[in-house]
């Protein structure tokens, strides 16, 4: 198959960026990415600057592969991230627009790859588990009701690539913040410090820049993991919560 | 946000069943009482002092948020326009346009009824020992110009969509959401969007066409 590719082609963070327009013969059988391995062997070959993207797992576990395709953080199937859409999701002849994820927080170092640390700065600030947890635990030694541990799980899919910021209108993170903070609330060894690390995280949120949620519901729609908005909900209600109360 | 929208969620129910006494076919006697004790009830001009206060605490506010998402974000994408309703991502224009109806309706009513009593006859009704002010005529008399009719028509569709997406987000705001319940907040909101705003709607058009 035949595609016009229009990639977004920046030098640097201070460079003045711009769409660039690619021809490249893919199979349909590829997935996004090879497609994109395609067109670099063929750019080094002409002695050109190959286009720089992330990638490293390339089996929608790590989060990096972040491309906005039509408008779209990891394109248009739903509930994948970029590496796992295929080029059987596009028709030959077709037109594919290419872009880096945007956000002020998210700031371009170049081409198609974002600096992403403010997502470990939020981890940083309450991401974790301070208290002993001991050794691995048996099986069963700590009862945890089913529902809130597939809740907690499902929180816990969120492999922090950042599309929801890319969705969001509003460049928001609280789709990525909620799901952590719910991942480690809902289980008993995170529940200790709930109430400060829902503070916590929340606070170093909006030190870096991401906007205020408005609930449009973007990141949801655009999440590759389908987290829901409940997490939001969830840790707006923990935040309250966690204002009339006496803990530090 | 949230708290002064729903605020003025229940000032605009409030307000609505007051007005439908316009329609009340009795040459605007029920009506005019009605205007008469809002005006000089105490408790009533209180909560009206705190309306206003809500009404500019809320517009601030969620402006001050819409250009501070506006720098969060660096620039749309190109090809698509992105997921999420029309309304939920224009929530600051359509609060403006509410706004700048909510200052015509307040000169054309509000104003002249309190500062400007030349603009307005009076009544008097069996069983008052007073003449109060007859509104009623005012407001039949504004509604006969179709180009106020027309202000408001658009003024209370800007409504409808800033109702549409803002009554059940601000329950998801304060974390109110359940399995059961949500779906049931989005069916009251999305009825609450569509007939507050058609009810205000019918009052303008009646008095027009009649
Ligand atoms: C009778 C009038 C109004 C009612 C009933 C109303 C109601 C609401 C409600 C319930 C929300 C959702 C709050 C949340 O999710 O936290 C909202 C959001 C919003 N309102 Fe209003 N509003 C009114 C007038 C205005 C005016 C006059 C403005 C500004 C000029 C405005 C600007 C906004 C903005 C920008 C938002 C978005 C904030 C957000 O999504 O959280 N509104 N409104
Ligand atoms: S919530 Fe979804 S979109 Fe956001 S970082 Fe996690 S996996 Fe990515
Ligand atoms: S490359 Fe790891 S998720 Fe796509």
């Amino acid at each position: 198959m035949k595609l016009t590719l229009k990639i977004w082609r920046q030098k640097n963070q201070s460079s003045k960026g711009a769409f660039e327009s690619y021809q490249v013969e893919a199979d349909e059988h590829m997935s996004f990415l090879e497609m994109l391995d395609v067109l670099n062997e063929q750019l080094i070959s002409e002695k050109k600057s190959p286009v720089a993207f992330e990638h490293d797992c390339r089996e929608g576990i790590c989060g990096t592969c972040n491309l906005v395709i039509d408008g779209r953080p990891h394109g248009p199937s739903q509930g994948t991230t970029t590496c796992q859409l295929h080029m059987r999701s596009f028709k030959d002849g077709d037109t594919i627009h290419i872009e880096p994820f945007r956000a002020r927080s998210f700031p371009i170092i170049k081409d198609l790859v974002v600096d992403r640390t403010a997502f470990d700065r939020i981890i940083q600030s309450g991401g974790y588990v301070s208290v002993n947890t001991g050794q691995a635990q048996d099986g069963n030694a700590i009862p945890i009701e089913g529902n809130t541990a597939a809740k907690a799980f499902d929180s816990a899919t969120c492999i922090g690539c950042g599309a929801c910021v890319a969705a969001c209108p509003n460049g928001s993170a609280m789709l990525f913040t909620s799901a952590k903070v719910q991942h480690l609330g809902l289980l008993p060894q995170g529940k200790v410090e709930h109430k400060s690390r829902v503070q916590k995280m929340v606070a170093q949120m909006d030190k870096e820049g991401f906007g205020f949620c408005s609930n449009v519901g973007a990141c949801e729609a655009e999440c590759p993991k389908e987290i829901s908005i409940d997490n939001i909900a969830a840790m707006n209600r923990g935040f309250v919560g966690s204002m009339f109360s006496t803990e530090e | 946000m949230s708290l002064t929208g729903l605020f003025l969620i229940t000032f605009l129910l409030v307000h609505l069943i007051g007005n439908l006494q316009l329609l009340a076919g009795d040459e605007g006697q029920a009506f005019n009482i009605y205007s008469d004790f809002m005006a000089n009830n105490p408790l009533i001009q209180g909560i009206s002092k705190g309306l206003y206060l809500f009404i500019l605490l809320h517009a601030i506010q969620g402006l001050m948020m819409a250009w501070k998402n506006k720098k969060a974000k660096t620039s749309k994408y190109a090809g698509g326009r992105g997921s999420g309703s029309w309304a939920s991502k224009n929530m600051a224009l359509l609060g403006t346009l509410v706004l700048a109806f909510m200052f015509i309706h307040m000169g054309d009513f509000w104003y002249k009824i309190k500062f400007d009593s030349n603009s307005i006859n009076a009544v008097s009704y069996a069983g008052l020992d007073h003449e109060i002010k007859d509104v009623y005529s005012k407001v039949m008399e504004t509604f006969k110009n179709p180009i106020f009719v027309v202000a408001y028509l658009i003024g209370l569709i800007a409504l409808a969509f800033h109702l549409g997406h803002g009554f059940q987000s601000a329950f998801q705001t304060l974390g109110l959401r359940h399995k059961k319940y949500t779906p049931a907040i989005n069916f009251v909101g999305l009825a609450f969007a569509i007939l507050i705003p058609l009810g205000f709607a019918i009052l303008p058009l009646y008095m027009f066409f009649n």
